[in-house]
């Protein structure tokens, strides 16, 4: 059987673009604009004077003594704090929905990385890219460093006396207005505030609401909250519009979950099926088995019919789109057959479609099973209903005084700008956000709140789980922030600090027990307290009218084009926009970086007459703004999706300017927000950009990369991956594998000394999140490069995520109708991510060209590089088949170019981040990914001094640490026990070289013999088998 | 005779050719001139008159090359004590002592108990010695614990003879105590600046005896060519030779002449310049004066205070930390409160400032070196690198820190795979098990740093 699928990472690529080969030919684009020349191409004044500069300072510099370096101790070292011995405090995220329990690295009482907390229940160890990278926002330089009273500097005491003078004098409703918050605590202080000025109200909403969810699940079941939902015991999963694995409500928990129902192994044979009706290509979809697209109008209509095929009797319109019908149709009886391990999700707000939802899952008996309603989930609480009153409210006059609690609704609620204009006339508004961002600079007051990693807290992500926050730092500022709560706390006239509060509340409610004492220190250690009462599994009864649901529900298929808004895995709804790690993140599909875009169909593109990175003007609810086109493959054709969360004008000089705002686009239907619209329309303009996108970037020339088979045909004949990819070398003497064919000595016996480390990654667990590419970001101290070097093809991130689009068309389907999709590939294709950093080769063709040996290999099996013996030829980087190599064009560190986007190590605050176990690197070395060689030495070295075996486990890779579903393993592969031995099946040949024995094992690019230590599990689909023609 | 005759003055004539271009140098005349003399003595039947003449003549000439020779050794031999020190100090005290044992044997008169060639050859690679079993050698390395010594092969033999005339020197003194520490250590300085002196003076009054010899020689010649030139029996090329003028302008016009002095300078400045680069960013020696002038040689040399005790992790950490001032408090709250030095601290922690010391052991960013990895794992003491840091009045550096004194070390240190078990027996630390089990299969028990990886790249850069 031969593999005809094409694989194509871009437009660009699939059609041969002219540009596109021309890049592809070369390690490094040809326009190398490094020197500053001025119009005619002569060297400049500022040039001259520049070399001369530095001439003097070399002489004058040869000519002096050595500078006298300080080795300061402290003057009174703390008793937990040794110098170069890193602490972890755990503690809690929680932002835009986000719960994650973490460890907090810090080195010399500075936190400088995020971990994972394994003891939690909830997320197990997990992080996401917005977790990893939340390290740098407490060294944000937008952050203040004061209160302030409009554009003064305030003091603490004379801002609190004069707000306090002020609120005991308001007339009219204090509003506080905040997102979501699930510390029990700080709802306590909120209730001591209210107690004090019994005209204050709490206004709770959230940037991107699921206030439809939470009204639907109180009509139906009687329960204001989300469910917690388990995706692990799903065999049929149908998600309609919920990107579940990316940024929909607990994402980084049903990751997790979703990837276990999709490994396989030899104990494992089957995995869950999974439908995605979608408008735009989220995350989700491309991990999707089948995926549909659909309108965004089409939401409400797909879910209605799903629910007549599983429950019937609901008289509705037709879909109009014949494959759609087809899909729901295998959907609901895929769902049918797997009754009581089904789960049906749909990112719909509307609270009608999510009753139907609710009605469906009840019959396929999802509740009890794959959702826990018992276990009410509280990371969304926003109420859409309540945010609109008081928008009318403050317009109206009648708001007294307003406090903005960690939110910025002018930029992100629909009607920001009414706001902006209504707060001028409230008498008190008070931000404690920690920035003058777009509201807090419009306000009276700004009284800036700590950064989490500063502050206590706790949190109640569900029912039975709490976790507690506690500061990893002091703070930064501690004459000019103070803990919101405090602030709270202060103005309700209380005497106590919130971290007596804080305890008093735990001791009071959650930890009754004689020993508090060390109860709470149990729980502070641990991050986490589970209640073991677990509540009661009441029976869960459906009581929602259905009928009236669907009666209420406008089901109108539109037919013009329609807008469709989301938010990305990166930014998500914004909040974090200043932080430059994020925003250099490639987004997992487009690999868009600094940007939100247009993304249109191909179709549509032809249809206006443009093409990626041409300007449009966007129109919608008369109201319009300009936005570059991305033509992405698997958009719906007439559907233009947009990400919410850019456009930012007062975040911080990072993230100000980076795209456009398209909150304004969201409407309100009925009680809740829509965050699509039917009234769009786009026109051309004549302005073009060049997009920062990495998609075509470092790309492998075509050589084959992945490798896939459907689920069918794998458990059939499980060798049918290697039957189908793997490549045999025409001899004298037959066809022969290319490692029999080598001029290499071999490296056994090195290897075999002691340690070989390998790493693995199973690309059915994979979804593509990136959490391992911040991790690695934060833990090797990657510089950001900012947009116009991702134009050049200069990032610097040391793992990429490979996002490869495949036709989804059937090479067998002989039918015309099978003929035009062929003709037309990208309408629908299948995606397949691959993580790829360097394969640390053991015949490494890296190592044989450099001149200098700055790249050399261990005995351990890793590829080393040695920056301070590089001299940058970048022979290496042009050897390399695999394009992993980073090159230093710029001194990151202190060129003034890079100073805005990366203050991380150009300035003293940003500096504090750096993992002080990496060299920094200068301009003018290669450098790649080195395994976390950091980690390794550190983990010998604590075996060697506790005299004892190395053991799987005590160390672990960054990217292997951050990943939620546990794609990424690293271990010890001449160590039978190793988690890396049993999942790729190592055995050791005659050689004493190793054998990776699974069916799905493979390496790239096996066929040049670099021979990786970097082995991959090939993706299966769980597909049905290709009807033979 | 002929023969002889007739060869040497070949050989002067292809010298004077490639030297000199026609014109002979005063010393080759001179050698010819005895030879030439010696054959005319016995062709002639010289008088005795003549006899005596060229007896006086031939004893001049032979005092002349004896004295030359001599004068030149016996200046090697002598000269450089101070530079013995020198190398002896950067090289071997971290390991050895003059009178006492240390991590290696004391020296006392090691150059009466082994030939000098023996030592040379110790010296420069100790492991070769062993390796081919020379029966000394393997003795030594048996009753040192199987403790290697450094091999150092850049020395030259003149460097080897420095130091051990240093510690010949060293040898004759008594063994220093070390309540009279001080005055002893000035002591010493006194007797090397007293040696040197000694060997100027031996110098000068060499140059003043060659002068002689040379003027003497320059009379001779005159007188010499004289007498031959009122002789009518020398033929051709002779008279040639005889009558040929000595033209030092001429000499040092030569291009033969330039070239070499060029060569000459240009040499010492290549070599001048490297040793120079080199020697950027080393600061062996470096002693700054510290905020306050701590004494490691009181309190760890008088009263033997550990150096954890201050330095708390240097067994656990990567670096091994600059007490905090609460560390000074521990004893200085109560002992020596009236010091102005210690009144110092007192008003560093009032100002709520903490000192700032001066770092002395500067590694570069780039190098990852931690000091657990050395201590525990490896089980090195800390005057390995450190030196003896028990007799320093002032902390300095003694160790060059430079990427080969790394690698040197890496190279010979045997990897300490035993740790003590709770009876204080030596038992293998499970880590090595694989380490071991391979190196047994190749015949080896004892195995080194390097090769455990302990030369790659990315065990101290990353």
């Amino acid at each position: 059987m031969e593999n005809k699928k094409i694989y194509w990472k871009g437009f660009e690529e699939l059609n041969n673009d002219l540009e596109f080969v021309k890049k592809a030919d070369r390690e490094f684009p040809e326009f190398l604009p490094i020197a500053e020349k001025d119009e005619s191409g002569n060297t400049s004044r500022r040039d001259f004077l520049k070399l001369m500069g530095f001439s003097v300072a070399a002489v004058s510099l040869a000519a002096c003594e050595a500078p006298v370096k300080n080795a300061i101790p402290y003057l009174n070292k703390p008793e937990e704090i040794d110098p170069s011995i890193p602490n972890y405090y755990a503690s809690t995220y929680f932002a835009d929905g986000e719960y994650c329990s973490i460890l907090v690295k810090t080195r010399e009482g500075r936190p400088i990385k995020i971990e994972g907390n394994t003891l939690s229940k909830v997320t197990k160890g997990a992080t996401s890219a917005r977790v990893q990278a939340s390290v740098l926002n407490l060294y944000d330089l937008a952050r203040l460093d004061s209160f302030m009273k409009g554009n003064q500097k305030i003091k603490i005491k004379d801002a609190d006396r004069e707000i306090i003078n002020a609120l005991q004098s308001v007339s009219g409703t204090i509003y506080i207005v905040t997102h979501t918050i699930i510390s029990p605590s700080t709802k306590a202080v909120l209730a001591e505030f209210t107690k004090k000025y019994p005209s204050a109200k709490v206004v709770t909403y959230d940037a991107i609401s699921a206030y439809g969810i939470l009204k639907a699940n109180e009509k139906s079941f009687g329960v204001y909250a989300l469910p917690t939902y388990d995706f692990s015991k799903a065999d049929v999963i149908v998600s309609i519009n919920a990107d579940f694995l990316g940024t929909w409500l607990n994402a980084l928990e049903y990751s997790r979950q979703y990837a276990k129902t999709r490994r396989l192994n030899k104990d494992k044979t089957t995995i869950s099926r999974h439908y995605q009706f979608e408008s735009g290509m989220s995350l989700t979809g491309a991990n999707a088995d089948y995926r549909v697209t659909i309108r965004p109008s089409q939401e409400a209509l797909v879910v209605a019919h799903l629910y007549n095929e599983i429950i019937g009797g609901l008289s509705i319109p037709a879909i109009s789109d014949s494959a759609v019908v087809e899909k729901i149709k295998k959907a609901a009886n895929d769902l049918k057959n797997a009754k009581g391990k089904a789960l049906v999700v749909c990112g719909s707000n509307d609270v009608n479609v999510q009753i139907l939802v609710n009605a469906i899952n009840n019959e396929l008996s999802s509740y009890g099973s794959t959702i826990d309603l018992a276990h009410p989930n509280y990371t969304k609480q926003g109420n859409d209903e309540e945010m609109a009153k008081f928008v009318d409210e403050l317009k109206g006059g009648s708001v007294g005084a307003v406090i903005f609690y960690g939110t910025n609704p002018v930029y992100d609620y629909w009607r920001g700008k009414e706001i902006a204009e209504a707060l001028k006339n409230v008498p008190l508004s008070i931000s404690l956000a920690d920035r003058a961002d777009e509201t807090a600079k419009l306000c009276k007051y700004i009284c800036p709140d700590a950064n989490f990693l500063e502050a206590w807290g706790d949190a109640m992500p569900c029912a039975g789980h709490y976790s507690l926050q506690q500061p990893a730092i002091t703070f930064i500022y501690p004459e000019g922030t103070r803990q919101a709560q405090d602030s709270f706390l202060t103005w309700a006239g209380s005497k106590t600090t919130y971290y007596n509060f804080l305890r008093s509340y735990w001791k009071n409610n959650l930890l009754k027990v004689t020993d508090f004492e060390n109860a709470w220190i149990k729980a502070l250690h641990d991050g986490v307290f589970e209640t073991t009462s677990v509540a009661e599994d009441t029976k869960i009864v459906f009581k929602a009218d259905v009928n009236a649901a669907v009666s209420a529900i406008a089901f109108k298929e539109s037919k013009g084009k329609e807008l469709h808004l989301y938010t990305k895995i990166g930014l998500g709804s914004g909040k974090f926009a200043n932080n430059p790690w994020l925003q250099e993140l490639p987004d997992p599909i487009t690999k868009a970086t600094w940007d939100n875009y247009a993304a249109i169909s191909k179709a549509y593109a032809k249809e206006l007459g443009v093409e990626t990175g041409d300007i449009v003007k966007v129109t919608t609810k008369g109201f319009s703004f300009e936005l570059p086109v991305l033509i992405q493959p698997g958009q719906q054709k007439d559907t233009v999706s947009i990400a919410l969360g850019y456009g930012h004008t007062d975040i911080g000089k990072c993230g100000n300017g980076v795209g456009q705002n398209a909150y304004p686009a969201v409407a309100m239907k009925g009680e809740c927000l829509v965050y699509a619209s039917d009234e769009v329309a786009l026109s051309k303009t004549n302005k073009k950009v060049q997009m920062a996108l990495t998609q075509t970037h470092q790309t492998l020339m075509g050589r084959g990369h992945v490798r896939e088979a459907k689920l069918a045909e794998y458990t059939q004949n499980p060798k049918i991956i290697r039957e189908k990819y793997d490549v045999y070398i025409q001899t004298s003497e037959g066809p022969k594998k290319p490692t029999e064919l080598t001029m290499w000595k071999g490296h056994e016996e090195a290897y075999n000394k002691n340690h070989w480390w390998g790493l693995a990654i199973d690309l059915n667990a994979c979804t593509g999140c990136s959490a391992c590419l911040i991790a690695c970001q934060s833990e090797n101290n990657v510089p950001v490069v900012g947009r116009q070097e991702i134009v050049y093809a200069r990032e610097m991130h040391w793992l990429r995520i490979d996002r490869y689009y495949s036709t989804d068309a059937d090479t067998n389907d002989k039918s015309i109708a099978g003929y035009k999709k062929m003709e037309e590939p990208s309408d629908n294709p299948e995606v397949v991510f691959l993580p790829v950093m360097c394969q640390h080769c053991n015949n490494a063709p890296c190592e044989t060209v450099c001149p200098v040996l700055a790249t050399t290999h261990s005995s351990e099996g890793l590829n080393q590089m040695t920056y301070n013996r590089c001299i940058g030829t970048r022979y290496c980087a042009n050897n390399c088949p695999f394009k992993v190599r980073r090159f230093n064009w710029f001194n990151y560190t202190n060129d003034e170019k890079f100073t805005t986007v990366n203050f991380m190590s150009q300035s003293d605050l940003g500096r504090m981040v750096l993992n002080p176990d990496v060299t920094v690197r200068s301009r003018g070395v290669m450098e790649k990914c080195s395994l976390c060689v950091q980690r390794i030495q550190e983990g010998k070295l604590e075996a060697k001094k506790e005299k004892r075996k190395l053991k799987d486990g005590d160390i672990k890779v960054a990217c292997q640490q951050a990943c939620p579903t546990g794609a990424i393993v690293f271990g010890d592969m001449n160590d039978p026990e190793s988690e890396i031995v049993k999942m790729v099946d190592i055995t050791k040949n005659e050689k004493k070289d190793i054998v990776a024995n699974d069916p799905r094992a493979y390496h790239l690019l096996e066929e040049i013999n670099v021979k990786a230590n970097v082995t991959y599990l090939a993706k299966i689909r769980n597909q049905d088998e290709n009807k033979k023609a | 005779m002929k023969k002889l005759k007739k060869s040497a003055l070949k050989i002067l004539n292809l010298l004077r050719i490639v030297f000199v271009s026609k014109k002979t140098p005063i010393i080759f005349v001179l050698l010819k001139e005895t030879i030439f003399s010696i054959e005319k003595m016995h062709a002639n039947n010289f008088t005795s008159m003549h006899n005596k003449t060229f007896t006086r003549y031939i004893l001049a000439m032979a005092t002349c090359w004896v004295l030359l020779l001599s004068s030149t050794l016996m200046a090697q031999d002598k000269a450089d004590v101070a530079k013995g020190k020198e190398l002896y100090a950067q090289n071997c005290a971290t390991c050895h002592k003059i009178h006492v044992n240390a991590t290696g044997p004391a020296l006392k008169d090691v150059s009466q108990r082994r030939t000098e060639a023996w030592l040379i050859k110790w010296i420069r690679n100790s492991q070769s010695m062993i390796k081919s079993g020379d029966p000394i050698a393997v003795k030594l390395y048996e009753e040192w614990n199987q403790t290697a010594m450094n091999s150092f092969p850049d020395f030259s033999d003149q460097d080897i003879k420095n130091i051990l005339a240093y510690i010949d020197e060293e040898s004759k003194k008594e063994p220093v105590k070390a309540t009279a520490a001080a005055t002893q250590t000035s002591g010493a300085t006194t007797a090397v600046v007293a040696d040197s002196g000694y060997t100027n003076i031996i110098l000068g009054a060499l140059a003043a005896v060659l002068l002689v010899i040379l003027a003497v020689l320059l009379v001779l010649t005159s007188l010499l060519t004289k007498l031959l030139k009122q002789r009518d029996d020398l033929d051709e090329a002779d008279r040639e030779i005889v009558e040929s003028k000595f033209d030092l302008a001429k000499i040092l016009g030569s291009k033969a002449f330039i070239g070499t002095v060029a060569g000459i300078i240009f040499l010492i400045v290549a070599k001048a310049g490297i040793d120079k680069v080199m020697d950027v960013g080393m600061q062996i020696g470096y002693a700054p004066t510290q905020p306050i002038p701590f004494s490691h040689k009181l309190h760890v040399g008088k009263y033997e205070i550990a150096c954890q005790y201050c330095h708390t992790t240097v067994m656990k950490a990567k670096s091994a930390g600059i007490p905090s001032t609460n560390i000074c408090m521990n004893c200085h709250n109560a002992i020596k409160t009236g010091s102005p030095n210690i009144q110092k601290i007192y008003s560093y922690i009032e100002n709520n400032q903490p000192i700032p010391w001066v770092r002395v052991h500067n590694l570069p960013d780039l190098a990852y070196f931690n000091h657990s990895q050395h201590t525990v794992a490896g089980q090195i003491a800390c005057e390995q690198c450190h030196g003896e840091v028990k007799e320093m009045e002032v902390i300095q550096q003694r160790a060059p820190l430079t990427m080969g004194w790394c690698i040197d070390c890496h190279r010979q240190t045997l990897v300490s795979y035993t740790t003590k078990d709770a009876d204080g027996k030596d038992v293998l630390n499970p880590y090595y098990e694989k380490l071991l089990a391979f190196h047994k299969s190749k015949g080896k028990i004892k195995f080194k740093v390097e090769d455990i990886g302990g030369l790659e790249c990315s065990k101290c850069h990353y």
